[in-house]
């Protein structure tokens, strides 16, 4: 079995909620508690769920941008957080980001080839002239054209720009690319070209993906494996088209039902969800999920469900699938 | 049909630094009272610019009306004052945006921004404002009426700030209402809800929507009719069933082909092309760069909406031609 | 030679959004008054000891038989006490006012960006200790500090900018610090920080470019200010010294020929204000053209 690429273990974010004369902090944000996963070289991880369920502090602290509150991360036999900061710096070549959004993830004051070139001026010794046919190459690659060197960011589109972003990406040929809804924010025409894009990229270079959505259609024909998110926890995790065509977990299921697509004739097709998020500084005893789970048993308030097998790598945290094993 | 609401020859332009620029032109749009209208197109269609044309709260300058109508219960709202138009806006037609976060101000409770809307649109005391806007809450399904309305935009979640401002649009017996993409923003399970209520609450009122979305299974679900917008232009119109069963137009092919579905079928980009910048002006069909089906008169001519099937319109060179 | 190319190609986009920045300063009348009167100072500036009737009036020569004579057609805006021309006298300290302004606004912003830059993105301890001193210099009014650097190093134009200088940089610290403290939020930030960028490239490579604004449009409505403290300074015999033919420091010594001689501290006047208000417009101006959402292209 070959080394995975990424390890993460038992990875937690807490936020400090400060109060008092002294800014003590009275309680905490647990916008990640406690999260496992193994990545294989070569196989795209899709991390799904929706806003507050912490898959994006997850990345960001994957990534140290912010420091984590226990975990640990092990990237490409490397330990992360104990690296020192020229280590790190270092490292960072081989591990990227594609940012949500299109319009503030590019600063908007330089022209397109320092923007694409940053990565290049901090990590190699190229020239101005090799660093500029690098960045015509790389907009080449990404569907661009090479005049786009000495324009502004503001002078393209939405999916544009995300484009110009992927190639800033690559401009270091990483081995792990974290792409955090690349296509939220852009139109499903421009998504679906973005989506051919990284398809075409993945296998040109060799690049490995964690691709964050809330939507699981984008994320099933992307990944190979799926991991699903509440809460700061996964719920479900396995093979892409086993956790799409056969969801175990009851928000999985929830998620698949409530997005309304063209097959559908009337809102009676599409399943409401009821309540909100709960907190994520009091997160409901028990399972997480169960004050809105329509499946719920007494069981379900009382002991949290752990990730479990349920056979064939499928893993989900629910009482009532596990009981069935 | 479509005597209620119709807009006829809209063309809205922008002046931007290199000159004028053409933002709509609107051939033909038609509602009838009681129906619900989708309106789909990308970003940079013109979709808000049309809402807001439609409510004559469209920033002019830079916007500019160059001509066309825009036909309410037989009133044309472009001959209209801004003082006019004040008495129609909350009253008779309404409007819900993307973001309810920037909709509601941040420095009242949500129960004193509903009741200043009653109170301005219709001359009661603060006292029947205040049990209306309970009622009202009550109506968009939050429960705890009372508890809400002491609470401030930012401590409410997502999905309860959107429900306010139903609350608030629908507040003083509007019959029209123009829901501006209302869940872009939301998580999907919190969008089913929304979305309910909006068809609930327009059974209860008749209210007649114009329901702008930028994806066909939004549309699929919530509405009757729907309208296909290229670039200010309308490409297609029919009948839900129809448009999204048997597609016309190029580009109502490529929305539908453009979602992601199973793992094997590669999405089929084969007729797409990049979609240029708004304010570039073309002669004939504005489809023609990204089009795969044109011809020597699509350049030239843009063509016209034109019924290939009763109810089923659609603005084609080709089609027409080969429908004749 | 391939370089050259490269920096013509790298400059017509930025010449372009110039062209922009002048189109939109230029729709509004006022601005585009203030601009034109701002832009023919700064040419009198410049050409002053070449265009001025009596050049030597200036800081050399004096005229006593002329003295205290009315605006006529040989000294258009009359003579001081020592006969000099007002009017050459008048002209050249547009060139001491602006340069000394220029200069003052220039130190004050070459302390105070990198201090509130690196503030507001650290946080944490840096931010308290660096706001913390510029809290102990906001105490300080200019006037005190002037004060005490004349009588520590001699009263004089020099000085009177340093002490300018020293106690305008804390408001330019504050307001970057605030700009700097919501960028450092900014997708393209992280992104950066993502690349490996260290952390004073992200400073003065993403962050106080795109802060810049607000501090332009405060520096030259502060031009106006500075001028106006230089004169005061002057006024009060803490900034420049006879016979420099400062604004200020000519309307403090006309203050004994007041009632004999109105023009004398007219036209100096009538200079300061003209000059305040223009940059004052401009400052104005340029506000709205930097404002991004008042920018709708």
């Amino acid at each position: 079995m070959p080394e995975p690429i990424l390890k993460v273990s038992d990875l937690k974010k807490y936020y400090p909620v400060r109060g008092g004369f002294f800014s003590k902090p009275v309680a905490w944000v647990k916008a990640v508690d406690g999260v496992s996963f193994e990545i294989q070289p070569g196989e795209n991880l899709g991390l799904v769920g929706e806003s507050g369920c912490g898959k994006s502090t997850l990345v960001t602290v994957v990534l140290k941008l912010e420091e984590p509150t226990a975990g640990k991360v092990i990237f490409d036999g490397h330990d992360l957080f104990a690296m020192h900061q020229q280590e790190l710096r270092h490292l960072r070549k081989d591990i990227q980001i594609v940012f949500q959004d299109p319009f503030w993830s590019l600063d908007p004051r330089l022209l397109i080839k320092d923007i694409v070139g940053e990565p290049l001026k901090i990590h190699t010794r190229m020239g101005a002239d090799e660093m500029l046919s690098k960045v015509e190459e790389l907009l080449e690659m990404v569907g661009l054209p090479r005049e786009g060197t000495f324009k502004y960011p503001h002078e393209f589109s939405g999916g544009q720009r995300q484009r110009i972003a992927i190639a800033r990406a690559l401009a270091l040929r990483p081995k792990l690319v974290v792409l955090d809804e690349p296509t939220s924010s852009i139109d499903v025409l421009s998504q679906a070209q973005i989506l051919e894009l990284l398809k075409d990229l993945k296998d040109k270079l060799g690049l490995t993906y964690i691709l964050i959505s809330h939507d699981l259609s984008v994320v099933n024909y992307m990944a190979d494996k799926i991991a699903v998110m509440y809460l700061g926890k996964i719920v479900e995790y396995g093979m892409a088209e086993m956790v799409f065509n056969q969801p175990a977990h009851p928000y999985t299921k929830a998620l698949l039902s409530a997005v309304p697509t063209i097959d559908m004739q009337s809102l009676d097709d599409i399943a409401t969800l009821e309540g909100s998020v709960p907190s994520a500084i009091n997160p409901p005893q028990g399972c997480r999920f169960h004050p809105r789970c329509c499946e719920a048993k007494e069981i379900c308030g009382q002991q949290e469900p752990p990730l479990l097998d349920l056979g064939d790598g499928h893993l989900a945290a629910c009482h009532l699938r596990q009981m069935l094993i | 049909m479509g005597n209620y609401f119709a807009i006829e020859n809209l063309k809205v332009n922008y002046k931007t630094f290199e000159g004028e620029k053409q933002v709509l032109d609107l051939e033909h749009l038609a509602l009838d009272k009681g129906e619900t209208f989708g309106l789909v197109g990308e970003s940079g269609a013109g979709k808000t610019v049309l809402a807001l044309t439609i409510l004559r709260l469209l920033a002019t300058p830079p916007g500019v009306i160059a001509g066309g109508q825009i036909i309410f219960d037989g009133e044309d709202l472009l001959g209209k004052s801004q003082k006019e138009m004040g008495k129609i806006r909350g009253r008779r037609m309404s409007m819900i945006f993307q973001d309810p976060m920037s909709t509601l101000n941040p420095v009242f409770t949500v129960g004193e921004q509903i009741i200043r809307v009653i109170q301005h649109n219709k001359k009661v005391s603060r006292k029947t404002a205040t049990q209306d806007a309970l009622t009202l809450i009550e109506r968009v399904n939050l429960p705890d009426a009372a508890n809400i309305m002491s609470k401030y935009a930012h401590e409410l979640s997502g999905g309860q700030r959107q429900r306010i401002i139903i609350a608030m649009a629908l507040s003083c017996g509007a019959e029209f209402l123009i829901a501006d993409e209302p869940t872009r923003n939301l998580d999907v399970t919190i969008q089913a809800g929304i979305l309910k209520l909006i068809a609930q609450l327009q059974k209860e009122l008749n209210v007649t929507v114009l329901f702008i979305a930028n994806n066909l299974g939004l549309v699929s679900v919530t509405c009757d009719r729907v309208g296909i917008l290229y670039q200010g232009m309308i490409v297609e119109i029919g009948t839900v069933k129809e448009v999204l069963k048997t597609p016309l137009h190029p580009y109502t092919h490529t929305l539908l082909n453009a979602v992601p579905r199973s793992k094997q079928a590669k999405i089929d980009l084969s007729q797409v092309g990049l979609m240029g910048k708004l304010t570039e002006s073309v002669a004939g069909c504005r489809y023609y760069g990204r089009c795969l089906r044109k011809v020597e008169r699509c350049r030239v001519d843009a063509p016209l909406l034109t019924a290939v099937d009763g109810t089923h319109l659609v603005a084609c060179h080709r089609l027409h031609e080969e429908a004749v | 030679m391939k370089t050259n190319i490269l920096s013509a190609k790298a400059i017509t986009p930025r010449i372009r959004e110039f062209k922009l920045s002048l189109f939109l300063l230029n729709r509004n009348k006022l601005t585009r008054l203030a601009l034109i009167i701002v832009l023919l100072l700064v040419v009198i500036a410049v050409v002053a000891p070449l265009v001025v009737p009596y050049p030597t009036h200036i800081d050399r020569d004096n005229n006593p038989q002329a003295k205290l004579l009315p605006p006529s057609s040989h000294y258009f805006f009359g003579t001081d006490e020592l006969g000099r021309d007002i009017f050459s006298r008048v002209v050249f300290g547009t060139r001491i006012s602006l340069e000394t302004a220029v200069l003052a606004i220039a130190l004050s912003l070459l302390i105070g960006i990198p201090l509130g830059a690196i503030a507001g993105f650290m946080g944490g301890f840096v931010d308290d200790f660096i706001m913390r001193i510029t809290d102990i210099f906001l105490s300080f009014p200019s006037l005190l500090l002037a004060i005490a650097i004349s009588a520590f190093m001699g009263p004089s134009l020099k000085n009177a900018m340093l002490a300018i200088a020293i106690s305008w940089w804390p408001w330019y610290a504050r307001l970057i610090r605030g700009q700097a403290i919501s960028m450092r939020e900014r997708q393209f930030v992280k992104a950066a920080r993502a690349i490996g960028t260290p952390p004073l490239k992200i400073i003065f490579g993403h962050i106080v470019p795109n802060c810049i604004a607000p501090v332009i449009v405060q520096a030259s409505m502060d031009l106006g200010g500075v001028i106006l403290t230089l004169a005061s300074l002057s006024f009060l015999g803490l900034g420049a010294q006879s016979p420099t033919p400062e604004w200020g420091l000519m309307i403090s010594t006309s203050r004994n020929y007041f009632l004999d001689a109105w023009w004398y501290s007219f036209f100096p006047g009538v200079a300061i204000f003209i000059t305040v208000l223009a940059f004052n417009l401009l400052g104005d101006g340029l506000r709205e053209t930097l404002d991004p959402k008042t920018r709708k292209l």
